[in-house]
């Protein structure tokens, strides 16, 4: 039978020859994520069901992202227990305050995940890891518990929406863009618990950066998971950081797909998606965004965090010259250690605070309205993360505005949203 | 087995209003399930019976009292058209057993009596006198939710 990417990575994983969409299967994990608000509830979980071994202490992997450096004493807590735990099992992936950065930033960089890896996380953007061509999907803390303990779990094997890219990118378009408009055709449960998968022509114009930030995403338009083909950008980007054997999956030419979306770059241009879901995607360039005043804009996030995106932004503020509008406050939040380090040696952190943003170390923050940038009621804020839901970022009546580096970059400067060609 | 019949999305918030979930009791859990959508719910369900529902049942958030008041009410099955991913893991993960089916969710209506049988997936329409045929579950999910959920089950398989 013919297989999608996602359905091929499956089948090896349960040691069956193929599987059809529908089928529910076990299947072997290559990797365990847990981050420092899940994984406590799965140590709980895990304690209390007596388990006494982790199934590998190299694949088992924890990150305390979100509320770190930890904010309060209940997210110290939080992060001891997951810290008490890693110690105790020998985990190798411990990553705390000075090695961490944000979870799905972090382990490709890492070169920890590989393609046709099966990989869970309890964390929503697992996802993300689909761009590298493995099989990565969020779960449950329960989940998480268990699948720490035995090194298995089950799936359901989801069906497939094919996304064919042609054409080239625009300037100023990146990832996010592409993302963003996909997930305003499909809508936010367009895709549910199906595969997006991406194929055509248009996939070389994305960088690894713009499919990390694409795979990131496939959650927003409801996706189980969001997978590209291994092709010279994943082999280049892997070169160097990965260090075990992989496969590579692609689909059979008569795989099935419900449904085949085309995305034809030439016609992608900035998009910004207004609050309060990720589809509404409008254009970035539009005479009445001149009115939409902004108080902050925010540049990280696992979606929007890595050193591509602070290049966009500092770009924007180094060529155009000119600083943040008054009464607009710029955070910027490096995901990793590694892209905080290189943004000094870049010279870009300077370029941040010359345009009078604050540089964070690594953390989750304020894209889910933890700290480092909570807004008050009534404020706007333009934001390179993931989701602009009710409330996602502070007080209920506050408003996000999901868009790229540069146009959160463009959006500062202006003090409304804006394309970055507006401040040039 | 008796059946309680819904439309499309009956989200988690209805299934457990979120006023309860300071409660893990699960007698107290199924005192109130279904109630802001069917208030006589808790009085009539017997254990053994059935819902059966539209589209994407069980959406909303991803609280696993959800599927833990409906499997304390005394349901057997739900059988839906589809749905929500998070609430079909969590009813597998603690032990409730559902069946995607949209010709059975479709015909079947409330107060039917029905027999289905687990291991071939046959739901029969006693009342009706008709039969649907959804997809059996695997040996592993049948013993997972007889085992009454994933830990128990890896618990029952570690001992
Ligand atoms: S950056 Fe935001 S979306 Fe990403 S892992 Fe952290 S909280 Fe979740």
């Amino acid at each position: 039978m013919a297989m999608t990417m996602t359905q091929k990575i499956l089948a090896g994983h349960a040691d069956l020859d193929e599987v059809h969409a529908g089928q529910l299967i076990q299947a072997k994990l290559d990797l365990v994520l847990g981050n420092d608000i899940t994984t406590p509830v799965a140590i709980n979980e895990f304690n209390a069901a007596g388990f006494e071994k982790i199934f590998d202490k190299s694949r088992v992997v924890f990150v305390m992202d979100h509320f770190t450096p930890n904010k309060d004493i209940k997210s110290a807590t939080q992060c001891k227990q997951c810290r008490l735990f890693a110690k105790k099992f020998g985990l190798e992936n411990f990553f705390d305050v000075g090695t961490m950065g944000i979870e799905h930033a972090l382990l490709p960089e890492q070169g920890l995940v590989a393609p046709g890896d099966a990989v869970i996380g309890a964390d929503s953007h697992t996802c993300t890891y689909g761009a590298l061509g493995a099989f990565s999907t969020g779960v449950g803390s329960t989940d998480m518990g268990a699948a720490m303990a035995v090194g298995y779990t089950w799936f359901k094997v989801p069906a497939a929406i094919k996304v064919n890219v042609s054409g080239h990118k625009r300037k100023y378009v990146s990832g996010k863009d592409v993302i963003l408009t996909l997930i305003g055709i499909t809508g936010v449960d367009g895709a549910l618990y199906k595969s997006l998968e991406f194929s055509g022509d248009g996939l070389k114009e994305l960088t690894m950066a713009d499919r990390l930030t694409i795979s990131n995403m496939a959650i927003e338009a409801g996706a189980k998971n969001g997978i590209f083909p291994v092709d010279d950008i994943t082999k280049e980007y892997l070169n160097g950081r990965l260090k075990r054997k992989y496969e590579a999956f692609y689909p059979d030419d008569d795989a099935e797909y419900e449904r085949v979306i085309n995305l034809n770059l030439d016609e992608i241009d900035c998009t910004v998606a207004f609050p309060h879901l990720p589809e509404n995607a409008r254009p970035a360039k539009s005479p009445e965004n001149k009115n939409i005043r902004i108080d902050q804009i925010v540049i990280g996030s696992c979606t929007n965090g890595k050193i591509e995106d602070m290049q966009a932004a500092a770009e924007i503020f180094k060529s155009s010259g000119r600083k943040l509008a008054d009464g607009v406050r710029g955070i910027v939040i490096p995901a990793t250690q590694s892209v905080y380090r290189e943004c000094i040696k870049r010279g870009y952190t300077e370029i941040f605070l010359d345009a009078g943003c604050v540089v964070s170390t690594p953390t989750c923050g304020p894209c889910l309205g933890g700290h480092m940038g909570c807004l008050a009621a009534g404020e706007r804020c333009v934001s390179t993360t993931n989701r602009n839901f009710v409330g996602r970022m502070g007080h209920v009546d506050s408003e996000v505005y999901l868009a790229s580096p540069a146009v959160a970059a463009a959006s500062g400067i202006a003090g409304h949203i804006a394309h970055p060609e507006e401040v040039m | 087995m008796r059946v309680h019949k819904y439309g499309d999305h009956v989200d988690t918030d209805v299934i457990i209003p979120a006023r309860y979930l300071a409660s893990q009791d699960e007698k107290e859990l199924a005192s109130h399930c279904m109630e802001d959508i069917d208030k006589d719910f808790h009085a009539k369900v017997k254990a053994g019976d059935v819902i059966v529902a539209g589209l994407n049942f069980g959406c909303g958030s991803s609280r696993e009292h959800a599927p833990l008041a409906i499997k304390a009410s005394g349901i057997k099955c739900v059988i839906a058209k589809s749905f929500a991913r998070i609430f079909y893991r969590n009813a597998i993960n603690i032990g409730l057993a559902i069946l995607e089916c949209p010709e059975a969710a479709e015909n079947i209506q409330d107060n039917d009596e029905l027999e289905i049988n687990f291991d071939t997936g046959l739901i029969v329409d006693k009342t009706q006198n008709r039969n649907f045929q959804a997809e059996p579950f695997p040996e592993f999910i049948k013993k997972m939710i007889e085992d009454g959920g994933l830990m128990k089950s890896l618990r029952a398989k570690k001992a």
